[in-house]
């Protein structure tokens, strides 16, 4: 069994007429010769260690060594005037996503997922969704396990860093995972999955990696609170029957000829773009002096 | 990438902020401590490209050092790696380097002026030895593993893989290379499962056997 594309993904779905998490954590079973619930097990403690994360970030107030972020997810998470016509879920997500990026940068424990420059966006989705919708354990597990499949396919073709892809590899992607989770604990098809992998990576094509003194702060932490948001409008527009023009496998693969087009200077070295900035310079200056 | 787990995607779990820079620099430590076999007292590390402008924000250094203090990536010691090598009295030099025909994230450990350690930090916390000494070798520390440097003679990967056969462990991947016919040769044989200590100074007992370690698998 060997799931190289989301196509072939769909096709073994169909044959063996299964949910995509089932036959990723197969797959998973038969790569690490351990038993489906094993996998599930230690899917449910990456869980569990998200969760911790999410509430030591919104507790965790502290300024982060530039001075410049560290207490933001707490700002939004205890906001309560609404002006904004989405409600108390929207704070939610920005919150959650803000909150495991703070417990990053402070050297706190995290999931990578798929990196740790990105690993607020996963967490925020399944989070802000269970919450809302009363998602039972197993389910977040189901989407997790969604997440990563789609994740690791993505990653057979392009490494999943900023250095060699810029961050369409890394919040991009976790993007295209945090949707394929939310189409999952909304009991989407596993098309709808793979149409909302579609839609997120393609507007995140390009998505370049400069951050401001090589910190994975600025602009990764409000990023990843903008694409967690991105990933439900992803998971809206398949839900709602909308599909994407271009198939999954195609924009993965379009995603790998734009990386391989990018600057140097755009992965993650600190070269270009924001971190080249006056403010961005004068941030570096201010660390190195 | 084949052979990508689930775990490598969602994980690992670890301390921030960099899977590259941070988890992946720790596991590279790791690896290149294993490959060295003991603690340093001296350490010389040349970090290349990115790894080496990303220190202080990323924590590459205290990541790298606490992989050679024996840390795992989820470790919340690794913060306080510098610190606790100075305690253990293991001197640590640091120098940065521009190399374009390196990896963007890569860096080589010196240990006592006696091995060198190279390897580059492939994403989201994988990394791969490149090259121990003057040996190009290819490690990515997911399996138990098996390397050696020997001189270049008929019969040897035979020896080897006969004693490895016996313990009735199987061979994931196999890979030899040599400096030039009759002289020095290096084996990476990556493994199921980790080989057994008795059965590693079998190996060192072979004759024409310079160097022999046997690395246990990075843990996910």
């Amino acid at each position: 069994m060997k799931i190289n594309s989301f196509n072939t993904a769909l096709e073994y779905c169909k044959e063996q007429n299964l949910r995509l998490f089932e036959i990723f954590q197969q797959e998973e079973s038969l790569l690490k010769e351990s038993s489906v619930s094993e996998i599930r097990n230690a899917m449910s403690q990456n869980l569990d260690i998200m969760n911790q994360t999410i509430q030591n970030g919104l507790k965790n107030t502290s300024k982060s060594i530039t001075g410049l972020s560290g207490d933001d997810s707490i700002k939004v998470f205890e906001y309560h005037e609404d002006f904004m016509p989405f409600g108390t879920d929207f704070k939610k997500i920005i919150a959650y996503a803000l909150a495991v990026m703070e417990e990053n940068l402070s050297m706190g424990k995290i999931v990578a997922c798929p990196t740790a420059g990105s690993c607020g966006i996963v967490p925020a989705a399944i989070f802000t969704y269970s919450e809302k919708f009363n998602i039972f354990k197993e389910k977040q597990i189901d989407a997790l396990i969604t997440a990563g499949g789609v994740g690791k396919i993505i990653a057979k073709k392009i490494a999943l860093s900023g250095a060699v892809a810029g961050c369409q590899a890394e919040c991009g992607v976790a993007s295209a995972m945090a949707a394929a989770a939310i189409v999952e604990m909304a009991n989407g098809s596993n098309e709808q999955i793979i149409e909302a992998v579609a839609l997120a990576l393609k507007n995140i094509m390009g998505l370049v990696c400069d951050p401001i003194a090589g910190m994975v702060e600025i602009p990764c932490m409000k990023r990843n609170a903008f694409l967690a948001v991105h990933a439900f409008v992803a998971a809206q527009m398949v839900m709602c029957g909308i599909k994407s023009a271009v198939p999954a496998d195609e924009v993965v693969d379009a995603m790998k000829q734009v990386g391989i087009l990018m600057s140097p200077l755009l992965k993650e070295c600190s070269q270009a773009g924001l971190a080249t900035t006056n403010t961005g310079l004068e941030v570096q200056a201010k660390l190195n002096s | 990438m084949e052979n990508i787990s689930l775990f490598d995607i969602i994980g690992p779990v670890m301390i921030g902020p960099s899977s590259s820079h941070t988890a992946g620099a720790v596991r590279l430590g790791l690896l290149a401590r294993s490959i060295y076999g003991a603690q340093p007292t001296k350490v010389h590390i040349v970090l290349y490209n990115s790894f080496s402008k990303t220190q202080k924000g990323h924590g590459t250094d205290k990541g790298l050092i606490g992989g050679i203090l024996g840390f795992n990536v989820d470790n919340a010691n690794i913060k306080n790696s510098l610190e606790i090598a100075e305690e253990k009295n293991i001197s640590i030099e640091i120098f940065s380097y521009e190399d374009s025909s390196r990896h963007p994230n890569s860096v080589d450990i010196i240990f006592d002026d006696l091995i060198e350690v190279r390897g580059d930090s492939t994403g989201a916390g994988e990394v791969r030895i490149i090259q121990i000494n003057d040996f190009k070798v290819s490690i990515i520390g997911n399996l138990p593993c098996l390397v050696m440097v020997y001189k270049d003679k008929p019969g040897m990967i035979n020896a080897v893989s006969k004693l490895i056969q016996d313990e009735k462990i199987n061979i994931a991947t196999f890979e030899c290379t040599r400096t030039g016919k009759g002289e020095d040769a290096s084996m990476v044989i990556a493994l199921d499962a980790k080989l057994p200590d008795t059965l590693v100074k079998e190996i060192e007992l072979i004759p024409d056997v310079y160097f022999v370690r046997s690395l246990e698998g990075l843990k996910k």
